[in-house]
């Protein structure tokens, strides 16, 4: 007894008591009659039972350590995993009722509980401090999945509308050839060499105007202006130049990032310090010298800026770019057609892949921050 | 001082071969918005092979500004300053001294090694030389340990050290100094104190040393330069004949104090009580 009632376990012990008594689902509309009871269920029934149990010891003796919220953990898989069954194999399909959304609700506040409790875990111990980093995120995302599947099979969401995870990994698991082929036409062709010349265009282009003043004030603002643009006016016309092909896409790409590059680079060569500077001045370091040994690591913190955002950018323009005119293939030329088609559930697998894809690319960038920026003041720790 | 230098030397001037830095009647106004702004006027002034001189005054009295004119970090608007017989450009480009700054100014992204052999690497000087003359250069500021190390792993004393490293890493015969342990604490700044004494007693740099510690001056210098603000000018120049390798004990002597005092009541004359 930690003095206070836990309020979470409180919560989860009432809804799942209630889950227990009220009706577990609605009246089948052929048949007329319920189509199942707790006592037709009987994993569903001792899951439930166990979320009463486990809700009420720990709403007397609080959740005050990884392990109990562990426990909880654990009851909580127990728990969608039975919920689960119900709906496929119970017949509960489209026809949940108040029992079972009650049910979720405790399974709710008994997950919330548990993430809250390893989410505040601190220790020195470096390996189990990150395995608690981790599972915070991956219990989190994986909750989030099991709320949206229940929620549009025990309504019966139509498919249309808004497929279940599972269906969208089931499609996404059987046309890996295709996700591949759209894969390598949008991402590694159009992606890459859009994002490396519009980066790299922007660089240089950041360089050259730092030198020159009068680029300066003429170039920016047409940046600025080129910026501006609406990417779905541009994509035709980048079709017409360049041919239906990922060339007019990668233009397109091009268009969008190189001016958060410029404007990146442009304002990290100025972040180098006034006694820098002066620093590389006593030393009579000419402008080359002083360019690559203090204006461009300075600004490097800037320039991974702009990559970071250009990388979900590039990903964004290839996709959109790709409704305009493409060769039957390419993600965006997918999408399109299988809208068109009502496939939505292979709509999904290509936005779930066009996620990962675009995840995985930050996530590279950020990584490589982190090694080429380690002396950064968000990035460094002590080593002595 | 080679022939050369001596014939480059074209201001009708005594070009002594012992004189390092040569300023003569050398102003510099400052046009802000609010009008001109004297920073420096009319300043006259001669260090020789192997001084230790000190600037000493309040703020705003242009020794700082006074430095950087030396360094050619500033362009004076009138007057002559000749750097080893040569205009302060020229000798900059020369690469004729080292400058510590008040901050230690060492880049995050090297180690310490690299952050003390930056000057070397500039002069394309080859590898191998580079890292013998760092590690010669860390030994003298008792840094040596710490080559891998990054400079924000380092206490602010060590990256000041690390900095005054740096500055003598290419072997100027010149060390300009501003204010370089005015950040620091008083226990660590005696130290280093002690330490900058011993190495120019040993390597026969000629310094220029920027601080507004009328202790610090007099126990540094072979030389003190008193001035005042607006605008800044030298209004005594005092001449001390402690021996070289005095320790920190000499602050308790009366010729110490005496001189300490004729510090103080020179700054005081030249303060204006107007603010």
């Amino acid at each position: 007894m930690t003095g206070k009632l836990d309020k979470f376990c409180l919560v989860a012990a009432v809804f799942a008591l209630l889950s227990l008594v009220f009706p577990l689902s609605g009246v089948h509309i052929e048949t007329g009659k319920n189509v199942a009871f707790v006592a037709d269920l009987p994993g569903l029934a001792s899951a439930m039972v166990a979320c009463v149990v486990v809700g009420v010891i720990f709403t007397w003796y609080g959740v005050t350590s990884v392990v109990r919220a562990s426990i909880l953990l654990l009851i909580v898989v127990f728990g969608a995993w039975q919920a689960v069954a119900a709906l496929y194999h119970g017949g509960l399909a489209g026809y949940a009722s108040y029992g079972f959304w009650m049910f979720i609700l405790s399974l709710w506040a008994l997950v919330w509980r548990a993430i809250d409790v390893i989410a505040n875990y601190h220790t020195l111990e470096n390996g189990k401090q990150q395995t608690a980093n981790l599972i915070v995120p991956v219990a989190f995302g994986i909750w989030l999945l099991f709320l949206w599947e229940v929620t549009t099979a025990g309504c019966g969401v139509p498919q249309v509308l808004l497929p279940p995870p599972s269906m969208i990994g089931v499609r996404f698991v059987n046309s890996t050839g295709i996700l591949w082929d759209d894969f390598r036409q949008t991402f590694l062709k159009a992606v890459i060499a859009g994002y490396v010349l519009g980066c790299g265009g922007g660089l240089i282009v950041a360089i050259a105007v730092d030198r020159v003043p009068f680029l300066k004030r003429g170039l920016l603002p047409l940046g600025n202006m080129v910026s501006a643009l609406p990417i779905i006016g541009v994509a035709p016309i980048m079709v017409m130049w360049f041919g239906f092909d990922w060339q007019s896409k990668a233009a397109v790409i091009v268009i969008m990032t190189f001016f958060p590059m410029l404007v990146n680079t442009v304002s990290g060569l100025n972040a180098a310090g006034r006694l820098e500077r002066d620093l590389m001045a006593t030393y009579a370091s000419g402008y080359w010298s002083t360019l690559f040994r203090l204006r461009l690591p300075a600004a490097l913190p800037f320039i991974f800026n702009a990559l970071k955002i250009n990388s979900t950018l590039a990903l964004i323009g290839a996709i959109v770019a790709e409704f305009f005119g493409t060769p039957i293939v390419g993600m965006g030329f997918r999408i399109s057609t299988e809208v068109g088609r009502m496939n939505l559930d292979m709509v999904w697998a290509e936005i779930a892949l066009a996620a990962l894809a675009g995840t995985a690319f930050y996530g590279a960038v950020a990584l490589a921050e982190r090694k080429v920026t380690s002396w950064h003041p968000s990035f460094r720790v002590r080593r002595h | 001082m080679t022939l050369k230098a001596v014939v480059n030397n074209v201001a009708p001037m005594t070009a002594s071969k012992d004189v390092v830095v040569d300023i003569q009647k050398m102003s510099l106004t400052f046009q802000t918005a609010d009008g001109p702004v004297y920073a420096l006027s009319e300043v006259d002034l001669t260090i020789s092979r192997g001084e230790f001189v000190s600037f000493i005054g309040p703020s705003g009295c242009g020794k700082t500004t006074l430095l950087r004119v030396i360094a050619d970090l500033e362009r004076a608007t009138g007057g002559d300053i000749l750097v080893n017989g040569v205009p302060a450009q020229q000798a900059r480009e020369q690469r004729a001294y080292g400058y510590v700054f008040q901050a230690p100014a060492l880049l995050p992204w090297r180690t310490i090694e690299s952050n003390v052999t930056l000057p070397l690497e500039i002069m394309e000087i080859s590898r191998e030389e580079r890292i013998k003359r760092g590690h010669d250069a860390l030994k003298l500021v008792e840094l040596n340990g710490f080559e891998k190390k990054f400079p924000w792993q380092l206490s602010g004393g060590m990256q000041q050290r690390a900095s005054i490293a740096r500055a003598l890493s290419f072997d100027a015969d010149l060390l300009l100094m501003d204010e370089p342990f005015g950040a620091l604490d008083e226990i660590v700044r005696d130290h280093l104190n002690e330490q900058l004494l011993k190495l120019w007693a040993r390597t026969n740099k000629t310094v220029a040393f920027v601080t507004h510690s009328i202790p610090e001056a007099v126990f540094l210098s072979s030389k003190i330069v008193v001035m005042s603000p607006r605008p800044g000018r030298i209004i005594d120049i005092i001449e001390t004949d402690f021996a070289r390798d005095r320790t920190l004990d000499v602050r308790e002597t009366p010729e110490f104090l005496e001189v300490a005092h004729r510090v103080r009541e020179g700054l005081r004359a030249g303060h204006s009580y107007d603010d």
